[in-house]
Formats: structure tokens, C-alpha cells, sequence
């Protein structure tokens, strides 16, 4: 009996704040635009370097295999901060993303546009921006999306039971063992409280062999073939149905270097995959909708696919990211009753995730600094550009009252 | 006159008291040679200044600054710039400044804190001049009323004990000199700082236009201004802030200058929750340090041990009155100001919001002070030092 692997990429970039003192605030209300060539604030530039090191080699390969293989199929989740970045730096990069799509057979997974942690803080927002984003995906790529996930794959009941509730088909998130206990995580689920929903969780064991261990030396199974992963996939758990592997897109070149093989492991993997009769590929939506719910999935507590605590700390962990977020989100009633454009745009670029993920000190106080990437040069300078962009915010808020 | 910076390539108070101090005793008829440890242009028309070496100011800051003793230390391996090193800079402008005197006429060796003392003495046994160790903060005070540097303290202790006089910018520092490094009380005479800030009734609009804007909106502003580090306590002034914003969520705390305890004060902002209504900034000069004065409602320094404070006069000078701590030199000059005890958290809360609360309180304060700010001058101080110059110069001769 064959199984089918469910391929899902997710790529993100967000609008990194410049080196933004309080001087600024109230004068120079650009928080996104730094110019400095070579540098890791400069949005442009990291566009650039991520387009040529893995979006364009990466759909190369893939188009190719959606060309040689009728069966393969994936679902990609891209985020409308990265969508805009595309849109006005490498338009030849989106129209590759879009050629990927045009094949019919990669979905596009819904999520929030900003890349948001908004559902923990605003449940109004984050309508909002999950709207916009299914917005912007029909517009760009002409689809709508039936598939969702949040942030970071954070999950719980209530996520599935408002994605159940919006009409969703299937929702993401990690298949973290003290949940799923004796379960496996290759079949199809149900969330609890849920009627209609269906529940894909990640094999983060197989997953993970790809997205962080493929390089490293100092793993006993290194070097990965694609024979012998295909061997474990089809053995590990012979009465699975599906296997999820999901991981962000940048595995295949910015994570994992192109002088790795990893993309000549792309490419040649659902070869060695299709060998076997029955095995097969499947979007997130089609394994939802082919597959029975195996079992109720209950899940109370916040769950992440982050770090080895799967959780949320590596965002709000430390008091100066609850600070920071907690005052953003207070702007809120004041940001939407300006009706003001630009400062609406500006309020929901700050609630993009990594920013508070760059102020996360629980690696930097183990002077471990390569654990995370993070453009600035400590968690702290990374809060005191954030907290200074906000009160910017917070000064052209009172200059729209006063006028 | 040995000094390790002056305006406008200083990192601190010691410049700007020397600059001043130097300008007045010059104007009693002293001839001045101001040698500093780089090169650089002053516009200093009242004294002639010379470089011990050439060096760019940015090399000295680089290696540390007389107010980083931590940074003071064995010659370290991953150093890769031994010009960055500050007990190179130490020792370089030392040997420099023995070489240099042998070529110059003059009568007194005028030392400026541990950074020159070195230099002093060096310059004393090369000449046979008479040494004045001037002290405006010594490791008992950088340390927060600990030890120091070891090194460093040692060589205050060598400089201080071979001087021929000690000047100490107050009765609080000479306590501490005769206190923890045992040096005899009538070495020691009182020299007060004083402060004149530059005229800027021509400035046009304040660069806080963030803090302007929440003013209008009926905030208040208290700010301090200098280095953060363990010396200045602001920790308890965060502590403090933490209570006043629990009262009154419309008082917003702008701490400026930079030093190796600003991320740790961000992250204790975090922690008390009060992110929004504290401001951390670095090193501000120019308009941004004259408009980081303007913008406060009131001014504080919480300092654990402050042998002078220049900066509350600053802020008298710049219209705001000032709460300082009793550990200070500044609180034997100064009157009409709020004293208080560092680690009284309660009390510094207390006076904070009475301040903000109460124009009347902060507007009958600061006229107060402004006046006595005005009475003082760098002129008895320098006719204080001419008369001391003029008796170890007589001293020297007999």
C-alpha cells in the first residue's frame, strides 16, 4: 500500500526597522527603508540575496518536476509582506511563483498577511488581515485558498475552531508528541470542537532531517540520499497514509547552501519516491479531503512548530516582547479610527512576528548569537528601534487628532 | 595642565569642567599648556593645547575613556588594535608627556584623574615641578562606593600620596579621599565645578518633536543625561519610575547618554512594564543633548556616589529644575533642589510627582535655582587655584 507525502513550503520576509532613534520619532516617519548596501536591515537588499540563493533556483527545480511528474503536487504558504517586497523589487521573481501556481497543482495555504501573532492579541485583526491576505492571493495568483495556517504553525482549539467556523477544510500546525501521545502523526485528524475541519501534523522527525540536519556532518546518517530517505519514509510507519513533511521554503538554498546538494536532492527525491507503486503526492487540502479523520486532537494550550519548547517563547518570552507587542496592540481603536492609509499600513507592518523574535534574549544571554538570525547586533537595540517606531506611530496619531 | 579630553571630543563631565576651569584661570593671568593624549581642532583662543602624540580622538574613545577603568587591564590576546587597548593609551601618553616636559617652561604640573597621574608623576621626577593631582571622580565613586579597578586605584593611591597638593571638586570627595585612601586633610583643598550653559534663546524647535507632541497631550517629562553605568543609580531611578507611572501613567522618562548599563536598563524597563513610558537613548550631543535638557519637565540624578554633577546645574541652566541625590557633590552648592538618599526609591516616586503635579511647586524650584546657578561662576575657583599655584610655585623656589 502506498503513501502520500504532503509537501508544504512556506516562505516569509518581513519589513526589517532601521537603526530608528527617538530623535527620528516625530520627524521621519520611514521605519523600513534603510539603504546601507550589504546589510541585514537593508530589506532590498536581503530581497535580492534570497531571490538569487533560493527562490529562483528553488522553483527552477520544482517547475521542472511539476513538468516531469503529473503526480507531485505541494502547498506553499507566502506572506503578503513578502508578496509586496516581490512586487516592488524582483517582479521576475513573483512571476516564477506564479508560474509554479498556474500548473494547478500548488496550493496556496491562507494565513495572515503580516505575518502576525494578531490572533493572540486581536481576534478583529487578525480577520482582517486573513481576509486581506486570501485578497491579495486572488489577485496575484488568481486562486482562492482552502487550506490555513498561522503563524509559526501556533495552534489551538480555538484557532481550529474559528478556521472551522470561516470555512476552512484543512488546518496546520505541528505534531508535537505530548500531544498526539500514542498517535501517529501520518494520518488525518480532526480538531476537537471542530464539525467540518480537518487536522495535518507535521512529522517534524522527517521534516527536520531535511530542513536542519541535511548538512550537518556530525550526523550519523549524513550524507542523506535520496534512497535512503525515501526508504524510511516508506518504512517508518508502513501503515501511515500520509507523510507531512513541511518546512520553510528557504531550506533549499538559504538555510541549506546549494554547495550541500540540496537541490539536486530536490530534484531527484520524487523520483525515488514515485519507484513505488501507490505512492503519491497530495496538497494539504486533498489529503484533508480524501483521508478520514483518524482521531479528536485536543490541544488547550498554545502549540508551536518553533524551538524545542514549541511554543511561543522565542516571540513573547521575555518581558520586553510582551511589552512591546502589548503596546502595539493598545494602538489599535486610535490606528483604525484615523482612517489614516499609511499609518494603517505602518501599524501592521510592526506586528509582523520577527520582530519580536529579534528581541528574544534567551539565546543571546547563552552568547550562542548564531542560534537565531537577527540583523541587528543585540535583542536589545532590536526593542529600542521597535519601541521608537511605535511612539513615531504614536506622534502621527496625536498630529491626526490635533488636525 | 594634563587632561584627557576636552569639548567637543569628550565623552563626559571632566571635558567640559576643564574647558571651563582652564578659560577662568587663564583670565587671572595664568599661562595655560593643555596637553591631551590626541589631536584635534578646539578653537581655543586662552590657553595653547598640545597633542602628547598624534592621534585622532576617535582612537582614545575607541580604547575606552577615563570613565570605563574596566576596560583597563592586562593586555588582552584578542586586542588585534593595541592602540585600542586603554592601558597602551595609558602608558603611551605617560612616556609621551615625560619626553614632552623636558622641551617646556612651566612651573606647575596640573593633573586631571587617574587617566594622568601616571603622566603627572612621570613629569614631576623628569622636572622636579610641583604636581597637583586634580580629582574629579576616583574609583571609589565609578565603582558605586566599591573597590575599582585595582590598577587604576593604585595609581590614585601612588599620585595621590607623591602630589604636592590634592584638589577635590567637593567636601564630599575630600571625605572619600581622606576616608578610603587615607591621604591627609590638609593636602586636600575644595575646588567647586561650575556650569554655564551656552546661550540658545536663537534655537529653533526642540528635536524631541515625540515628546513635544505628548506634552501637548498633557505629559510630563523627567529626564537625566550622563553616562549608564552603576555610579549613576539609575536603576533606582527605574525603580522609582515604575511607582510614579503606577500613579500617574502620563509621566515619561527620558534617559540619555549611553555606557555598558543601557541594555540592562531596557530590560529592567521591560520588566517593571513600563517600556512605553521610558525612553533609553545613547550618547547625545550638540542640539540633541541642549534639547534633551529643554524638553524635561524636571531633571534628576539619582547618582550612588557623584563626587561634583554638573549635569542638574546643566539642567537649571536650561530651564528645568533638578532632584539630586544627597551622594553628590552638588548638593553642598546648591539650594533650591529636591535632596534625596539614592536607594530611596519611595521618596525620589514622591518627589517626582509632586513636581510634575504642581507647576507652582516645579515653577518656584527652578527660579530658585536658576538664581543661584547664576551667582555661581568658575571665577572664585580659578582665583582659588591661582592663589595655590603661586604658593607651591614659592614653595618650589625656597
Amino acid at each position: 500500500m502506498g503513501k502520500q507525502i504532503v509537501l508544504y513550503l512556506h516562505t516569509h520576509q518581513p519589513y526589517r526597522i532601521k537603526p530608528y532613534s527617538i530623535f527620528e520619532a516625530g520627524s521621519d516617519h520611514q521605519y523600513f527603508n534603510y539603504e546601507a548596501p550589504d546589510n541585514d536591515m537593508n530589506n532590498r537588499f536581503i530581497i535580492d540575496k534570497v531571490s538569487e540563493k533560493s527562490y529562483l533556483p528553488t522553483n527552477r527545480v520544482l517547475i521542472d518536476l511539476l513538468n516531469r511528474h503529473p503526480e507531485f503536487c505541494l502547498s506553499l504558504s507566502i506572506t503578503g509582506t513578502l508578496i509586496d517586497q516581490l512586487e516592488q523589487w524582483r517582479p521576475d521573481v513573483l512571476d516564477s511563483f506564479k508560474e509554479l501556481v498556474r500548473s494547478g497543482r500548488v496550493e496556496i495555504v491562507a494565513e495572515t498577511y503580516h505575518h502576525s501573532l494578531a490572533f493572540f492579541y486581536s481576534r478583529a485583526e487578525f480577520v482582517r488581515q486573513v481576509a486581506m491576505h486570501a485578497d491579495k492571493i486572488r489577485e496575484i495568483f488568481n486562486v482562492e485558498t482552502t487550506a490555513f495556517r498561522n503563524t509559526e504553525l501556533s495552534y489551538n482549539n480555538d484557532l481550529a475552531y474559528w478556521a472551522d467556523e470561516a470555512g476552512f477544510k484543512a488546518i496546520i500546525t505541528e505534531g508535537w508528541d505530548p500531544v498526539l501521545g500514542w498517535r501517529s502523526p501520518n494520518y488525518v485528524y480532526q480538531p476537537a470542537y471542530s464539525t467540518d475541519i480537518k487536522l495535518l501534523m507535521k512529522n517534524y522527525k522527517l521534516s527536520d532531517d531535511v530542513a536542519f540536519r541535511f548538512s550537518d556532518k556530525n550526523w550519523s546518517e549524513w550524507p542523506l540520499t535520496t534512497e535512503k530517505y525515501c526508504h524510511w519514509l516508506n518504512e517508518g510507519d508502513p501503515d501511515g497514509e500520509i507523510i507531512n513533511l513541511f518546512m520553510d521554503y528557504e531550506t533549499f538554498g538559504e538555510h541549506q547552501w546549494a554547495d550541500t546538494g540540496i537541490f539536486d536532492f530536490l530534484a531527484a527525491f520524487p523520483d525515488e519516491w514515485l519507484k513505488k507503486p501507490g505512492n503519491g503526492f497530495q496538497t494539504i487540502t486533498e489529503a484533508a479531503v480524501e483521508h478520514d479523520a483518524k482521531d479528536k486532537i485536543d490541544v488547550s494550550h498554545t502549540i508551536t512548530w518553533a524551538d524545542t519548547e514549541r511554543d511561543l517563547t522565542a516571540w513573547l518570552g521575555n518581558p520586553m516582547q510582551v511589552d512591546a507587542i502589548t503596546a502595539l496592540y493598545e494602538l489599535e481603536s486610535k490606528v483604525m479610527a484615523s482612517e489614516n492609509a499609511d499609518i494603517i499600513a505602518d501599524w501592521r507592518k510592526l506586528q509582523t512576528s520577527d520582530h519580536f523574535y529579534y528581541m528574544c534574549t534567551k539565546w543571546f544571554n547563552d552568547g550562542d548569537v548564531h542560534a537565531y538570525f537577527s540583523p541587528y547586533d543585540s535583542p536589545y537595540s532590536a526593542f529600542m528601534y521597535f519601541m521608537n517606531a511605535y511612539r513615531d506611530l504614536q506622534f502621527r496619531l496625536a498630529e491626526s487628532n490635533n488636525n | 595642565m594634563l587632561g584627557w579630553e576636552l569639548p567637543p571630543h569628550h565623552s563626559g563631565g571632566l571635558g567640559v569642567a576643564c574647558y571651563e576651569m582652564c578659560k577662568e584661570i587663564s583670565a587671572t593671568g595664568v599661562d595655560i599648556e593643555f596637553v591631551l593624549p590626541y589631536t584635534a581642532d578646539f578653537n581655543i583662543d586662552f590657553m595653547d593645547v598640545l597633542p602628547a602624540h598624534p592621534q585622532s580622538p576617535e582612537e582614545v574613545r575607541m580604547a575606552g575613556g577615563v570613565y570605563d577603568p574596566k576596560y583597563f587591564m592586562k593586555p588582552n590576546v584578542t586586542i588585534l588594535d593595541e592602540k585600542l587597548d586603554l592601558r597602551f593609551q595609558h602608558n603611551l601618553f605617560a612616556s609621551n608627556v615625560a619626553r614632552l616636559v623636558e622641551s617646556r617652561e612651566f612651573d606647575i604640573i596640573h593633573a586631571h584623574d587617574w587617566l594622568t597621574f601616571r603622566a603627572g608623576l612621570m613629569a614631576k621626577r623628569v622636572t622636579g615641578k610641583p604636581l597637583i593631582a586634580h580629582v574629579h571622580a576616583t574609583q571609589y565613586d565609578q565603582s558605586g562606593g566599591g573597590y575599582g579597578n585595582p590598577e587604576a586605584r593604585e595609581i590614585e593611591h601612588s599620585a595621590l600620596a607623591e602630589a604636592d597638593e590634592v584638589f577635590a571638586v567637593s567636601q564630599y570627595t575630600k571625605d572619600i579621599l581622606i576616608r578610603e585612601y587615607s591621604i591627609p586633610a590638609d593636602k586636600i583643598r575644595i575646588v567647586h565645578n561650575s556650569m554655564k550653559v551656552p546661550d540658545t534663546a536663537a534655537d529653533d524647535h526642540n528635536v524631541h518633536r515625540y515628546l513635544e507632541i505628548m506634552k501637548s497631550q498633557g505629559y510630563k517629562v523627567v529626564v537625566n543625561i550622563g553616562r549608564q553605568t552603576l555610579q549613576k543609580g539609575l536603576t533606582h531611578l527605574l525603580e522609582a519610575a515604575k511607582k510614579v507611572v503606577e500613579k500617574d501613567p502620563k509621566v515619561l522618562f527620558l534617559i540619555a547618554g549611553g555606557g555598558d548599563q543601557k541594555d540592562e536598563l531596557i530590560g529592567l524597563a521591560a520588566e517593571y512594564g513600563i517600556s512605553k513610558n521610558v525612553i533609553i537613548e545613547g550618547w547625545v550631543s550638540g542640539k540633541k543633548w541642549r534639547d534633551s535638557f529643554k524638553i524635561g519637565d524636571v531633571f534628576i540624578m539619582p547618582s550612588v556616589s557623584e563626587p561634583f554633577g554638573l549635569a542638574p546645574l546643566e539642567a537649571i541652566g536650561f530651564g528645568s529644575p533638578a532632584i539630586i541625590s544627597k551622594q553628590s557633590g552638588v548638593a553642598e552648592v546648591l539650594r533650591n533642589c529636591l535632596k534625596v538618599d539614592f536607594w530611596d526609591t519611595d521618596k525620589i516616586a514622591d518627589m517626582i510627582l509632586q513636581v510634575t503635579q504642581h507647576d507652582s511647586l516645579r515653577n518656584e524650584l527652578w527660579k530658585n535655582s536658576y538664581a543661584e546657578y547664576m551667582d555661581m561662576s568658575w571665577k572664585g575657583s580659578a582665583e582659588l587655584m591661582n592663589g595655590h599655584y603661586h604658593s607651591l610655585k614659592e614653595r618650589a623656589c625656597a
